[in-house]
């Protein structure tokens, strides 16, 4: 590194401060330590936040940058959610930090294949962009897709990437669109137009990406009419909701769940097949933690006849991360590597206590978690992991 | 040390690939473009050198939809010049490309000429060797190892087999890489703007595009799936005492 390379702690606060609204806050840190108590990855980072805040202090952050297990962050808001002096913690100082460690080339190469998929296809994954509709086939009434469809719609469905590529997920996306269909909603979705929403790219430390990726989708969108987004991804909507009006891509948005959640009535009375099952729902860190959306999920399932909706140990702000946020569906193998033990696992196991049949989730990135670690716990085998989509699609009868 | 780095741009097998209607060749049209993994190892390869001994770094493509990308990003990696070879590449084999770039490289006066030991569209030859022969200087290919003494190179060579062999090559040469000694680096795409910003790309006329020695092409296919996986049913004991029997049939147990 040159000596121009040098970051000191004030070049370092003042790029905080430029990407986060609040990051002047980071001043305020009581070291009481809470933050890196609560880090589900805390016992493993050599710098959990807020002893990475101490060397920030002391004028030591490049040691901070020679590290790597910053990267065991899962952006997943528990730190942000329990700092007594509000400091925007996870947006802020750890996903600042991982910018630092991209510039600086420290990057684990699972993490940059997903990272340089998005800046070339606009989607981790690396799927061509011109599949990105390609789950709607056979729905009917047809998925209408904007640039065909040439006409307005009521709701334009931001569907994000693991609900249109992942296999597992786009059973999920599919339901979505059948319960969408059975409540007559107009709505239409943006297909090839529509790029990775960006925001775990982002809390990824890949600012730049994020607002490519914005900017590609703040076109796409301006090209169509319509009166509001709903989104399938809590973090597509996290990003349209907190970051997007910043970049002058403004519009009303809600998470599938939310828009659902105010039509229960209508589904209530559509919806005819018992579903006779223990349910636990495990709220999505940027469901909960970040926006504070609780209970629209938790009132849909309480709305299917025959469904009894259990807690586990860890619920609401306190939930637990599934381990795919901020960069971890691209970091599976680096976080084994550190951890053999996986968060996944964590949940199912609490699952199971709370002896739930059903794993109700409402973020694409954790079916698939979740089977996965439901598939390897030894006891875990019978545990269904749902999407509330499909759930609901199933007591409606579609 | 002036290192040269050739870059080819390859069709993307994101998209799937069709024959035209000639049946001798792909339909390009909609082809999107990629630089060829193997060239940005090259270039990998390249930026080490240039950080372990200083020298530049000059990046040659050809006019493809997406040159100007790659360029940039090479440019965000720290390489020093940037030279788009102007003129119709979408069909172009290694012959017509090899040509085209000796005439270019002859005047960047290179003491290493680093490029991709193959590509997946290479059906005359790969490129490098075409190039040496252009150039008259050596080559070697299956490189995953340069270091640079006194006006030789060491080069490490990688056979079939995990045989390596250590090989002292005079400069200037032409060398195929098989792999950089560390993965090709991931740039933010703040700097890759940034590069955009403050680095220009020079455009040179390909004196000729001659394709003139390669094999001609009679017919091209589109691969057929010839046998299906065969799914082995029942419980874990029954499947392993089928596979069992099956490896001992196959003759492997
Ligand atoms: S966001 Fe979550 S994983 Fe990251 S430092 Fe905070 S608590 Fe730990
Ligand atoms: S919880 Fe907040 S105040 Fe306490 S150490 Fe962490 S950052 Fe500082």
């Amino acid at each position: 590194m040159s000596a121009t390379d040098v970051m000191t702690e004030r070049s370092f606060y003042a790029k905080v401060l430029e990407a986060t609204p609040s990051g002047e806050r980071l001043r305020l840190c009581l070291e009481c330590g809470n933050c890196s108590g609560i880090c589900p990855f805390g016992y493993l980072m050599l710098y959990p936040p807020s002893r990475m805040i101490a060397m920030m202090r002391a004028d030591r952050i490049n040691k901070v940058v020679e590290t790597d297990t910053v990267w065991m962050c899962v952006s997943c808001y528990a730190c942000t959610a329990v700092c007594p002096s509000k400091i925007p913690l996870t947006p802020g100082l750890m996903a600042g930090i991982k910018e630092e460690l991209i510039l600086a080339g420290n990057v684990p190469a699972e993490l940059q294949s997903a990272l340089a998929n998005s800046q070339r296809y606009g989607n981790p994954q690396g799927e061509s962009p011109r599949k990105r509709a390609d789950w709607t086939l056979g729905i009917q009434p047809e998925v209408r897709i904007m640039a065909k469809h040439k006409q307005s719609v009521d709701v334009l469905w931001f569907v994000g990437d693991y609900a249109s590529y992942h296999p597992r997920v786009q059973a999920a996306t599919k339901a979505l669109a059948k319960v969408l269909n059975a409540l007559g909603v107009d709505f239409g979705i943006l297909g090839p137009d529509e790029t990775s929403d960006g925001d775990s790219q982002r809390l990824a430390g890949e600012r730049g990406l994020f607002e490519m990726l914005a900017e590609k989708n703040g076109k796409a969108l301006g090209r169509y009419q319509f009166n509001q987004i709903i989104t399938t991804d809590p973090h597509a909507y996290n990003a349209i909701k907190n970051e997007y009006p910043a970049l002058g891509i403004s519009y009303p948005v809600q998470h599938y769940t939310e828009f659902l959640a105010e039509r229960i009535d209508v589904l209530k009375l559509l919806m005819k097949q018992q579903i006779s099952a223990k349910i636990t729902y495990h709220d999505p860190c940027y469901l909960g933690r970040a926006n504070g959306i609780f209970d629209p999920p938790r009132d849909l399932l309480c709305a299917i006849p025959g469904v009894e909706l259990v807690e586990m140990t860890h619920n609401h702000t306190n939930s637990l991360c599934c381990g795919g946020g901020g960069g971890g569906m691209w970091l599976d193998g680096f976080q084994w590597e550190k951890a053999h033990v996986r968060l996944s696992d964590w949940r199912v196991r609490e699952a199971m206590n709370a002896g739930a049949d059903v794993l109700a989730v409402a973020c694409p990135y954790e079916t698939p978690r979740f089977e996965d670690a439901a598939k390897t716990m030894p006891g875990a085998e019978a545990l269904k992991v749902r999407d509330i989509a499909e759930l609901l699609a199933e007591a409606l009868g579609v | 040390m002036n290192i040269v780095v050739l870059i080819k741009l390859v069709p993307d097998l994101v998209e799937e690939l069709t024959i035209d209607s000639g049946g001798a060749g792909l339909d390009l049209t909609f082809a999107r473009w990629i630089i060829n993994e193997f060239d940005d190892h090259a270039l990998e390869q390249g930026i080490l050198l240039k950080e372990r001994h200083g020298g530049t770094v000059t990046v040659v493509a050809p006019d493809l939809e997406g040159a100007d990308d790659v360029l940039f990003t090479a440019a965000a990696k720290d390489a020093d010049r940037l030279i788009k070879v102007k003129g119709d590449f979408t069909m172009a084999n290694n012959h017509a490309l090899a040509r085209a770039f000796s005439a270019i490289i002859k005047d960047l006066q290179a003491d290493l000429i680093l490029t991709g030991v193959q590509a997946h569209n290479d059906l005359d030859g790969s490129a490098g060797p075409l190039l040496a022969e252009c150039l008259q200087l050596p080559y070697v290919g299956y490189v995953s190892g340069v270091a640079v003494n006194d006006g030789k190179s060491t080069i490490r060579k990688e056979y079939p087999g995990g045989l390596l062999a250590e090989m002292e090559v005079a400069l200037p040469t032409v060398l195929g890489i098989q792999a950089a000694e560390q993965p090709p680096r991931y740039v933010a795409v703040s700097k890759v703007r940034q590069a955009m910003k403050t680095s220009s790309i020079e455009e040179l006329d390909a004196s000729d595009l001659n394709p003139d020695g390669a094999a001609e092409i009679g017919r091209m296919f589109q691969p057929e799936a010839a046998a299906h996986a065969e799914m082995i049913e029942g419980s874990p004991e029954e499947v392993s005492a089928k596979l069992v029997g099956l490896f001992k049939e196959l003759g492997v147990l």
